[in-house]
């Protein structure tokens, strides 16, 4: 297995290091926060990460240190800090390890980046499910609060960072970073239009920025070693840093690999993640990104995974949860499974994503069961048209990316299924409802 | 009662947010916690102590999955069927646990310890195929391991076999 130099994993990778407040002063911790309260300015913090490249780990890629230099400066009232962790992306498993094994890398970097804007508070929205997640990240901030890291009057430096974990209950819309607010402040976790965006009217109508737990945990590092040492790393300029790969499916070795951005896909599944857990059947299809990421096949294999070079080849690098399928595989059924869960996840307060996650698993499952027409596929993408692009937030877009893309690859195994349902169609044409 | 019981948590939730409504999903969780559901009777209560109307409670109540708005089971299996742990033999295993436990998913067993739930993604996919139990995780199951699990859990009430901090893969030298 080829190795890099890791950097958020890289701790805890350590033998014995058990993520508490001791063991992670003794790796550095906190260091880049007092490097920052002996005299760098908040504006020149926001500097250093725009510099060094960094762009959102949760899933758009927007540049981290532009979202920060949205918020006014001159904001007479409170500004906030929400930690996105609500790792909910099906194939995505990062942000549950930073938390669990080295909660003070996150909490570092949320402090930083409340100094960077202005905020005195910070949620960690954390997925309600992550219990033991939560529960550790309890305990960090207690240590950290008796260190005199976190709460009132920093270090002795008059800042103040008060952070707080809120748990969800259990809707992945709440990864979206509006639908995070309606929820924080106690509603259904429904998106909101956009504009006005987060930076300027986020939680409580307040300036608030949003970050992921990866990229959080990135910014301590960034400021203890300089953007230009992080913009160094990955595929300069637009995708720097590393990325944490969260490999699964059939592969030998799925887990969390921490990797340059700019490998291949071939070099993740096959180097890092041991190839294919069966030696006798080929690779067919792979997620690229999360579950809301375009299918990608076996021709894909060397792209490379940055941004750019995920999105021109027609996917997106999103969460970062890579998926393998073997040959073998359906590919209806993938996509009837992933339609499932987006039907379930959809919140319904677009009509075109509301009916049509519906609508798209009903003919969905009428292909998958036997029962499908010929003329269902071009339904499909016809449904597809009038959803993507049609919604408030990216929903819409990711719901149809399965659809739409397994119908580009592989419309052969539905045109197969289609075929025999003709063939057994009983002789009076019988519609099959199906209902959930 | 929640209020009663909890005096002093709940004086401490409040305090992080400057908007009482704020603190209403975390309260729905710890009557969840309380009482295994949120009970109408913790609804209306937790609806007093935010200044709400008890709909505005219940609206936002039903929209978040994880809260049980009916009384379940003791154990509340809940199994990942989403396309990750799918791909790795999830449905077998829900399969092997209806007939085990018999009842149907969404049902709960007759003396009413364990109820079956097949649900989304859990994040845990790189340890597939996977379920949460009340509050623990417990991953990479078989069939074997999930017999072992509700064994534990009928005598003990608790499984040595759940997940700790995740760690996946084990670092270099361990695998």
């Amino acid at each position: 297995m080829p190795q890099y130099e890791k950097i958020l994993l890289k701790n805890m990778e350590q033998p014995g290091y058990s993520g508490s407040l001791q063991d992670y002063e003794r790796t550095g911790g906190y260091q880049a926060l007092r490097k920052v309260l002996k005299g760098i300015s908040p504006a020149d913090v926001t500097d250093i990460v725009k510099n060094s490249g960094l762009r959102g780990r949760g899933g758009a890629g927007f540049p981290t240190g532009v979202k920060w230099s949205f918020v006014p400066k001159d904001h007479p009232g409170p500004k906030y800090l929400c930690c996105n962790a609500d790792e909910s992306e099906p194939g995505t498993f990062k942000d549950r390890q930073l938390m669990e094994r080295d909660p003070h890398q996150l909490l570092e970097g949320m402090v930083l980046t409340c100094y960077a804007i202005g905020a005195q508070t910070g949620y960690i929205y954390i997925r309600g499910e992550f219990r033991l997640g939560a529960t550790i990240l309890e305990r960090a901030i207690e240590e950290a609060k008796q260190a005199g890291y976190i709460g009132q009057n920093v270090l002795g430096s008059g800042l103040t960072a008060n952070i707080y974990v809120h748990a969800g209950a259990g809707a992945y819309i709440c990864g979206e970073e509006t639908a995070l607010l309606e929820s924080l402040e106690g509603k259904r976790g429904m998106p909101r239009f956009k504009p006005p965006f987060p930076a300027t009217h986020g939680l409580y109508q307040q300036p608030t920025v949003v970050n992921n737990v990866e990229t959080l945990a990135n910014i301590p590092h960034i400021v203890t070693r300089g953007a230009e040492w992080f913009a160094s790393i990955g595929a300069p300029p637009r995708s720097t840093g590393t990325r944490i790969f969260c490999l699964s499916g059939h592969v030998k070795w799925p887990g969390n690999y921490e990797v340059p951005m700019g490998i291949t896909f071939r070099e993740l599944i096959f180097e890092n993640g041991g190839g294919m857990r069966s030696d006798s059947k080929k690779l067919k299809g792979i997620i690229p990104g999360g579950a809301s990421a375009a299918f990608f096949t076996e021709e894909h294999l060397d792209v490379k995974l940055d941004f750019e070079s995920v999105a021109q080849a027609g996917s997106m690098l999103g969460s970062g949860g890579v998926t393998v399928m073997e040959e073998g595989t359906s590919m209806v059924w993938a996509a009837m499974r992933l339609m499932e869960f987006f039907y379930h996840e959809s919140c319904g307060k677009c009509t075109p994503c509301r009916e049509g996650s519906s609508w798209l698993l009903q003919t969905l499952q009428r292909i998958w069961a036997r029962r499908g027409r010929a003329e269902d596929l071009d339904m499909l993408l016809d449904l597809c048209k009038n959803i993507e692009g049609r919604t408030i937030c990216a929903f819409g877009d990711a719901e149809v990316a399965p659809v739409v893309s397994t119908l580009r690859y592989w419309r052969n195994e539905y045109e197969e299924l289609i075929r025999e349902a003709e063939v057994t169609r009983p002789a009076k044409g019988e519609i099959p409802v199906f209902t959930h | 009662m929640l209020l009663e019981k909890h005096q002093e948590l709940i004086t401490e939730l409040l305090s992080r947010y400057p908007v009482k409504r704020s603190a209403l999903l975390p309260l729905l969780n710890l009557a969840q916690r309380e009482e295994g559901y949120v009970s109408e009777a913790a609804m209306k209560e937790i609806a007093k102590i935010l200044d709400l109307t008890p709909p505005q409670v219940y609206e936002t109540a039903t929209f978040y999955t994880m809260l049980n708005l009916k009384p379940i089971g003791k154990f509340h299996i809940q199994i990942c069927k989403s396309i990750m742990c799918g791909l790795v033999g999830s449905d077998d295993l829900i399969q092997w646990l209806q007939n085990r436990l018999g009842i149907r998913v969404g049902q709960t067993t007759g003396d009413r310890l364990f109820t079956l739930s097949a649900v989304e993604c859990l994040g845990s996919c790189g340890t597939a195929p996977m379920m949460q139990i009340n509050d623990d995780y417990y991953e990479q199951l078989t069939a074997e391991k999930v017999g072992r699990v509700l064994e534990d859990l009928r005598r003990e009430g608790t499984s040595p076999l759940k997940s700790g901090p995740f760690m996946f893969p084990q670092p270099a030298g361990s695998r």
